[in-house]
């Protein structure tokens, strides 16, 4: 609990030193024919780097069942949340750490983001995680 | 590129990466955003308690962070296109398994063929999207 809570923490902070808590950097990054910013690209560069290291011994120890199949709700579901990111420059992680903002353009976003995952269990009956 | 921030980028992405290892190293999770979401609202209800532990962190990270930094007002698309963004959000991350997070971050991270597919897809869906509200709207 408390180690989930100081991750979420770290998670958060690195949302927001990063840039990715600002839909604004965010669009900048989608925005290839705009004055385009490379950032979001070492964002997750910076993240892959940690992963990459880490996640392989941890995972040796401990495994997980991971899905590997590439299949049509894979590439409809990442289409459907890629064009919903491009909309509105946050993906979940941001949009949550962003309810600070105390604004109604992130609580209705994070709302309507609930709602479309309740209603996705509906269609595509499938487990959360990747 | 005036825009270009480098050195915030790869700092707070490593600390992004970091929290993920240590999600996994303590608590045995994937930190995909959208699937502890998801789970968290799922029925029947499964393993709530980390689930909106890791939440409230990251809902607490922006309090703490605004604390510190003075945020501006960002880019708006208007209520409406919000919710509708909303919507697709977590409709696709719930049908394709994972977020930037989930299939990004982790999912690169242990060199998932899936994973990689899921974002190249959701890359450039948003860059199209992005370029239809800026340049063509």
């Amino acid at each position: 609990m408390i180690s989930a809570f100081g991750a979420g923490l770290l998670f958060g902070i690195g949302l927001w030193l990063s840039g990715m808590a600002n839909p604004r950097k965010v669009l900048d990054f989608l925005d290839v024919a705009g004055n385009w910013d490379p950032s979001l690209l070492l964002v997750m560069g910076g993240a892959v780097a940690v992963t990459a290291a880490a996640f392989r011994p941890l995972l040796k120890r401990k495994p997980i069942d991971f899905k590997s199949s590439v299949d049509a709700p894979l590439v409809i579901g990442a289409a459907l949340f890629g064009i919903g990111w491009g909309i509105g420059g946050y993906c979940p992680g941001p949009a949550l750490t962003a309810l600070s903002n105390l604004s109604a353009e992130v609580f209705i976003f994070v709302t309507a983001m609930i709602a479309g995952g309740l209603f996705a269990k509906i269609v595509v009956p499938a487990g959360p995680g990747a | 590129m005036d825009n270009f921030t480098p050195v915030s980028a790869l700092a707070g992405g490593a600390l992004i990466g970091l929290a993920s290892v240590w999600l996994l190293a303590a608590n045995g999770r994937i930190a995909g955003v959208s699937g502890i979401l998801h789970g968290l609202f799922a029925q029947p209800p499964g393993e709530r308690p980390w689930r909106a532990a890791f939440i409230a962190g990251l809902i607490a990270a922006g309090f703490a962070w605004h604390l510190i930094v003075e945020v501006s007002v960002s880019e708006n698309p208007g209520l409406g296109w919000t919710a509708a963004a909303g919507a697709l959000v977590g409709l696709g991350t719930r049908v394709g398994g994972g977020c930037t997070s989930g299939h990004g971050v982790c999912g690169l991270g242990r060199f998932s063929l899936r994973s990689l597919v899921a974002v190249m897809v959701f890359m450039v869906c948003g860059m199209a999207a992005t370029f239809v509200m800026r340049h063509v709207l």
